[in-house]
């Protein structure tokens, strides 16, 4: 080593380097950091700058890890300018504070479906704004519908349940009616939202499944496995979802609007002209249906809040929706990008859009996954004989209760104070 | 030894092992006291928002715990991890250590380094790699049981072969860390022994017995012991490949702390699953060690 060469030199150079490094990467500080999820995160980097979206730094998060990701986020004071987030995700991110209010001008300017805008006001106010929707229709085969007698399925529970009783009876017990698989807490709240079902009340301190509208659709649920109208299984035990639908081992299956790009590639050719999509079923007459899909929010600690929202503003802006559909198949929030043309056209996903208007929003509780989780196990075991209807009501208000103890001490408290 | 120089002898003692003692402190013995006080709290999600959400719940989160069934499915997969893998991850890297000091072997160096290079792998990228050749369709293993003429079997998507596959793969990133182990204690073995063990007429098995194994016993206790603490804490392995899945029948302990901690944000919950997990792990280390030490006195 060379005198001019000292250990303490070269110490001192690699730390200026790596500083000079460190600040290389912040070069480009001034756009705005996007945390986006799965399938939105693929696409939208290639979309940013024909929207005049140049200034939004991509960064991708996966499903299965965004929703912590963004808690430990808040915890550790690193979250983005702005970010993606789940609708169910909303009334917990509200609760820690982590949210900012949308500035009124911004939420001034979009004409969203009415639920799915509900669905991101939490406590009267609005502290996000919906990017996309989904909502489950029902995906069935024209083809057996049609030789029982109908263009298309019923939507009266009782007159639509009678098609499937048809259908089970000419296949000679060979096509089930409808796939409900037991592990899917979505098609029982679906029906529960059909029957105008609240699930909490007390301001989401309790349950509220022993109410009458609750237990009429825990009941018709019931009622479509005990008469053989839905098989008993779970959607694990199913190995692929699509050959058994083309097999004709189920004529119906409520999925959302991901599933329309599924069964276009999944299908057999011979299939593509016998499926088709209709709105839920409800106790008289169209049913509801939850408004699920994606929100943009701005995060209350964030230094840009105003740019943040004016990104948040071209993001919503029609032509980047209809774009960010033909990317992803993602359903636009906005009524002005559905009333453009093709996506009213479409057969397959106008159905949507008839059911968007009939969405209900769901209760905004922190705790919500882990309460329809419960609901599920609960449900799945009425199924399979454990529990009458009443019964299973009563145990997942008892189970519910547990879960929502917290919520009701804080509001104790609160009273008191 | 005078008083005064034995006294500055503990002193030096004491100095020379005071940074290693502070850091096992700061770093170790802090942490755990603070995770069993969590454990105590219903810290969760309204806590992080505002610490006036926060109350000392005594052990109402062990008695939730002890009465989830998620919590005892969780336990009894590891106690099947461990079962499976502790025994193989022994046996493996025990002959692996044996053809690797054996005189008789070609290209010694050249096994020692494919045997030893899963361990220093990327744990993601590799899982990802027996994910695709663990595949049910495509994957290099039913591809082999079809050669052979044997149906295929879906390793990660069937609840009863999941926890197998997983162990496999598991044994194979690992065994190569305690084969060294198992090597440094079979080059101990006096090479004389083994020659005269020979002369009299020993085979090969009579000499593994009489002279290699007792040799290696206590290595194998300190490899057995290790591979206990690593099952116990299986964690990465599962969330990569099946995602707990199917049907939870890969749920970990470690993974039901993950969960609970930083899925659902129970930080009191999941510092309590912390909590049990030591002792079961402190447990599977001293009990082995106890019955070791009960046995000998009974013999001496």
């Amino acid at each position: 080593m060379g005198p001019g060469l000292s250990r303490r030199r070269l110490l001192a150079s690699t730390l200026a380097g790596s500083a000079a490094l460190a600040l290389g990467g912040c070069a480009r500080s001034d756009r705005l950091t996007f945390w986006a999820i799965g399938n939105e995160a693929a696409a939208l980097p290639a979309l940013l700058d024909s929207h005049n979206l140049g200034d939004l730094k991509v960064q991708p998060l996966p499903w299965s890890g965004a929703h912590q990701k963004l808690l430990t986020g808040f915890a550790g004071d690193a979250l983005p300018d702005l970010a993606q987030v789940g609708n169910s995700w909303l009334g917990e991110l509200d609760a820690i504070g982590a949210l900012a209010p949308v500035p009124d001008d911004v939420a001034a300017g979009i004409d969203p479906f009415p639920a799915v805008i509900e669905s991101n006001r939490i406590s009267g106010r609005l502290m996000a704004l919906p990017w996309y929707v989904d909502t489950r229709v029902q995906f069935y085969r024209s083809d057996l519908f049609a030789r029982a007698g109908y263009a298309a399925p019923p939507l009266e529970w009782q007159e639509w349940k009678r098609a499937l009783a048809r259908i089970r009876s000419q296949s000679g017990g060979e096509t089930y009616g409808v796939l409900l698989p037991l592990d899917e807490f979505e098609h029982l709240q679906t029906l529960a939202l059909s029957a105008g079902a609240d699930f909490l009340r007390d301001e989401g301190t309790r349950g509220a499944f022993a109410a009458p509208a609750f237990v009429e659709a825990l009941g018709f649920y019931k009622s479509l496995f005990d008469e053989g109208l839905a098989p008993i299984v779970t959607g694990a035990q199913i190995a692929n979802r699509w050959a058994e639908f083309a097999r004709g081992w189920f004529a119906a299956y409520p999925s959302g609007p991901w599933m329309i790009g599924e069964m276009r590639e999944r299908l057999p050719a011979a299939m593509q002209g016998k499926w088709a999509t209709a709105p839920n079923p409800g106790p008289s007459g169209i049913g509801a249906s939850a408004p699920g899909g994606s929100s943009l929010v701005v995060f209350a600690g964030g230094a840009r809040q105003r740019e943040a929202w004016n990104a948040v503003r071209r993001l919503l802006r029609p032509d980047a929706q209809l774009a960010l559909h033909h990317a992803t198949g993602d359903l636009p929030v906005m009524r002005s990008a559905w009333t453009r043309g093709e996506l009213a056209r479409d057969p397959v996903v106008a159905p949507f859009a008839r059911q968007l208007e009939r969405a209900r929003p769901l209760p905004k509780v922190p705790e919500w996954e882990r309460v329809v989780t419960e609901m599920q196990i609960v449900a799945d075991r009425m199924v399979r004989g454990e529990f009458t209807v009443r019964g299973a009501a009563r145990e997942m208000d008892l189970r519910v209760d547990r879960i929502l103890a917290k919520r009701r001490w804080m509001a104790t408290r609160d009273k008191r104070a | 030894m005078t008083g005064l120089a034995s006294r500055a002898e503990r002193r030096a003692g004491w100095l020379l092992s005071a940074p290693a003692l502070i850091a096992i402190a700061l770093f170790f013995i802090l942490p755990t006291v603070a995770s069993l006080a969590l454990s105590l709290t219903d810290f969760d999600i309204y806590a992080l928002a505002d610490i006036g959400n926060l109350r000392f719940v005594g052990l109402a989160n062990y008695s939730a715990l002890l009465s989830d069934p998620l919590f005892w499915t969780a336990l009894g997969n590891t106690f099947w991890f461990v079962l499976l893998g502790v025994p193989l991850v022994v046996v493996v890297a025990f002959f692996a250590a044996i053809l690797v000091n054996e005189r008789m072997v070609a290209w010694r160096p050249a096994w020692r380094a494919v045997f030893f290079a899963p361990y220093v792998t990327t744990l993601v990228a590799a899982a990802v790699v027996w994910k695709y050749m663990l595949h049910a369709r495509y994957g290099l293993f039913n591809h082999a049981l079809g050669a052979i003429g044997l149906p295929p079997v879906d390793w990660l998507g069937d609840p009863r072969w999941a926890i197998p596959a997983i162990t496999v793969f598991v044994v194979w990133k690992s065994f190569g860390y305690s084969m060294l182990i198992f090597l440094a204690a079979l080059q101990t073995v006096p090479r004389e022994l083994d020659e005269a063990a020979r002369i009299d007429g020993a085979g090969w098995w009579s000499r593994l017995r009489h002279v290699t194994l007792p040799a290696v016993a206590p290595a194998a206790g300190l490899v057995a012991v290790l591979a206990v603490i690593a099952m116990f804490q299986l964690f990465a392995e599962p969330y990569v490949m099946t995602e707990g899945g199917p049907a939870q029948s890969t749920i970990t302990v470690l993974y039901l702390m993950f969960d609970q901690g930083f899925q659902w944000w129970n930080l009191g919950i999941g510092a309590a699953v912390a909590v049990v997990l030591f002792a079961c792990i402190l447990a599977a280390a001293l009990i082995p060690a106890l019955a070791l030490r009960i046995y000998r006195r009974r013999r001496a």
